[in-house]
């Protein structure tokens, strides 16, 4: 039982990292019909960034979960203004092509830097240790992470149901050009869209920093695996997407009790349960493709 | 017509001389890969359906051929047919599922699936050795003919694959093939013209994933090792890579862009290790400014406007016309 209630916990831990980059892919998707497949290239730029902060500069976690979203985010509407935009017109998957073009590039690029060893990084002073209950034993750092990325998710779900700006991008998302002729300037709003959603990445990576292994091919599963979560919850829907992302966490944890080498497999079975029964997706709509 | 026929002897002819030209492993990576890019653009450039997942077929069908040798001790041809029946035979669930979306969607769910046969290949240490692979697959003999020299196998191989060439070319010029491309262009149309077009689409996928294996059991005889990185989704990246550089929906594209990938590889191996970022700046580059690429390029410089009806000019500005 408390092997089960631990499970459900890490479970939980790895739901809010899945939650965190669908949501920046949902965002994107949702705006400009761009698959990003960079995401999970940012996301380890993230964790580099922090670990680069601290190792360069001896910046602490805190400061470089500003810091380093940002630069992510910076770097992310460069590449954007720089090669997606050129694409806007044509079929969505010349995006998804270019984005794993410079995915490669930047990925391989890293392990040209740093190896495939990866770098260590610790989690800040104030949350070391760990919270017992009875036998059991949750890592403060992790609790901070589950804690902080809810928030997060609701933060965002705040900003796109009840801010004017996310009116503007729920509408520019659903209708384009019925948005462009109420006099709507759409494309001014794509950068920002794009920075927030690949800034979620980073931010994601900076999390995952000191709890995971920080080297050149950490994103590259965990977008694909992110890939299936999103096609379990739908293209459609952003709050579809973040509580999909926690749901399967948590049962792919859950299949490792029972038969631990189904852990990584177990998400790409419920994507072909998903396919077999609601091909839209547990949360989508059939237009979403 | 005649120049036509002269194109096709000296083609032939080029492929017989190749490994005198270079040496004769690559000569038949070169081939393997064009036969795998081949089976991939009936998919992409025919059929309207980017695969981001067919390093899991091509694997499979490579790690099948390996284990056939190694288990059974079959010889070649036999353990290649064994590589493309096992590939065959995984891409019929797995693709029954993939094609009921389409687009992005068919994207990411083939690559899902590719990433779930990485898993399986990786964790199922038994039968496929994990991270070690399967290495020690003799090249055997053929009929009492030694296959173990590298030039002796290519020619072995030589006429599989053109086999497989001449079966791709084949299906796309016959009515199926006909049915995929009004699928790419029109896929609502076709349903409504009365064609079943999701068996049109899994008999293409089955058939494109089946002659992938057979590329990939060939490839893992030539170089007697099959590693995980077969069933990675880098390689998947690479044969995608190979298509639109060399043009996609253009009959020598394939081809040319998987020789022209593996010897800038192959020249590039002496001084650098930075291949993944070498491939990353020729997608961009293509994508970016080079859509046609170099095959259909040259059918557009060559072709007089207006084009003739009918022809697969290849329409890189909408692979598939469904997904809008």
């Amino acid at each position: 039982m408390e092997n089960v209630l631990l499970q459900v916990f890490n479970g939980l831990i790895n739901g809010a990292f899945y939650a965190l980059l669908s949501l920046g892919l949902a965002v994107i998707f949702g705006m400009l019909r761009v698959l990003n497949f960079m995401h999970g290239a940012l996301y380890m730029l993230g964790a580099f960034g922090a670990y680069l902060l601290a190792a360069q500069l001896g910046v602490s976690f805190w400061w470089a979960m500003v810091i380093a979203p940002l630069a992510v985010a910076t770097l992310g509407v460069l590449l954007e203004r720089l090669f997606l935009r050129w694409l806007y017109e044509l079929d969505p998957l010349y995006n998804l092509l270019l984005t794993f073009g410079l995915t490669l590039a930047i990925q391989d690029a890293m392990r040209l830097r740093f190896g495939m060893q990866g770098v260590p990084y610790s989690a800040p002073p104030q949350l070391q240790g760990a919270v017992v209950v009875g036998t059991m034993f949750f890592p403060i750092y992790r609790l901070f992470v589950l804690a902080f990325a809810i928030i997060i998710c609701l933060t965002t779900w705040w900003l796109i149901e009840r801010t004017r700006a996310g009116m503007v991008i729920r509408a520019s998302t659903e209708k384009p050009m019925l948005t462009r002729a109420l006099g709507i300037d759409v494309d001014r709003w794509i950068p920002p869209v794009f920075a927030f959603g690949v800034g979620l990445a980073g931010l994601a990576g900076v999390l995952a920093a000191p709890m995971r292994n920080v080297s050149p091919v950490m994103g590259a599963d965990l977008i694909i695996t992110t890939f299936a979560i999103v096609v379990i919850g739908g293209m459609g829907s952003i709050l579809g997407s973040v509580v999909t992302g926690f749901i399967v966490g948590v049962i792919a944890a859950l299949g490792a009790v029972y038969y631990p080498p189904i852990a990584n497999t177990l998400v790409f079975i419920l994507m072909a349960l998903v396919l077999l029964f609601r091909p839209a997706g547990l949360f989508g709509s059939a237009e979403a493709g | 017509m005649i120049a036509r026929r002269i194109g096709w002897v000296a083609l032939l002819a080029a492929g017989l001389v190749l490994p005198r030209v270079i040496y004769p492993v690559l000569a038949l990576d070169i081939l393997v890969w064009g036969l795998f890019a081949t089976a991939f653009d009936i998919l992409l450039g025919y059929t309207g359906l980017l695969s981001f997942g067919h390093a899991a077929f091509f694997g499979t069908g490579a790690y099948a051929a390996a284990l056939v040798v190694v288990r059974l001790g079959l010889s070649f041809p036999l353990n290649v047919v064994c590589g493309a029946l096992a590939a065959g035979l995984l891409a019929v669930p797995l693709m029954y599922l993939g094609i009921r979306r389409t687009g992005i969607a068919f994207a990411m769910i083939t690559l899902a699936f590719a990433q779930m046969v990485f898993y399986v290949v990786n964790e199922w240490r038994s039968m496929t050795g994990g991270e070690n692979g399967v290495s020690g697959v003799s090249r055997g003999y053929l009929l009492g003919w030694n296959l173990q020299p590298a030039a002796a196998y290519y020619y072995a191989a030589f006429p599989l694959i053109v086999l497989g060439l001449l079966l791709c070319w084949r299906i796309l010029r016959s009515p199926f093939g006909r049915v995929l491309l009004a699928i790419r262009e029109n896929e609502v149309r076709t349903q409504s013209l009365g064609y079943a077009v999701n068996r049109y689409k899994l008999m293409a996928t089955v058939f494109s994933c089946a002659v992938s294996g057979l590329a990939g059991g060939v490839w893992a005889i030539n170089h007697g090792f099959v590693a995980l990185e077969a069933v990675h989704w880098t390689t998947s990246g690479t044969v995608i890579v190979m298509v639109l550089l060399g043009g996609m929906a253009t009959r020598l594209g394939p081809l040319v862009g998987a020789a022209l990938v593996l010897l800038l590889r192959d020249f590039l191996s002496t001084w650098t290790d930075a291949w993944g970022v070498v491939t990353g700046v020729i997608f961009i580059a293509v994508i970016l400014v080079f859509r046609h690429g170099i095959a259909g390029s040259l059918e557009r410089l060559l072709t007089p406007r207006p084009e003739p009806a009918g022809a697969p000019a290849a329409p890189a500005e909408k692979i598939a016309s469904t997904l809008q």
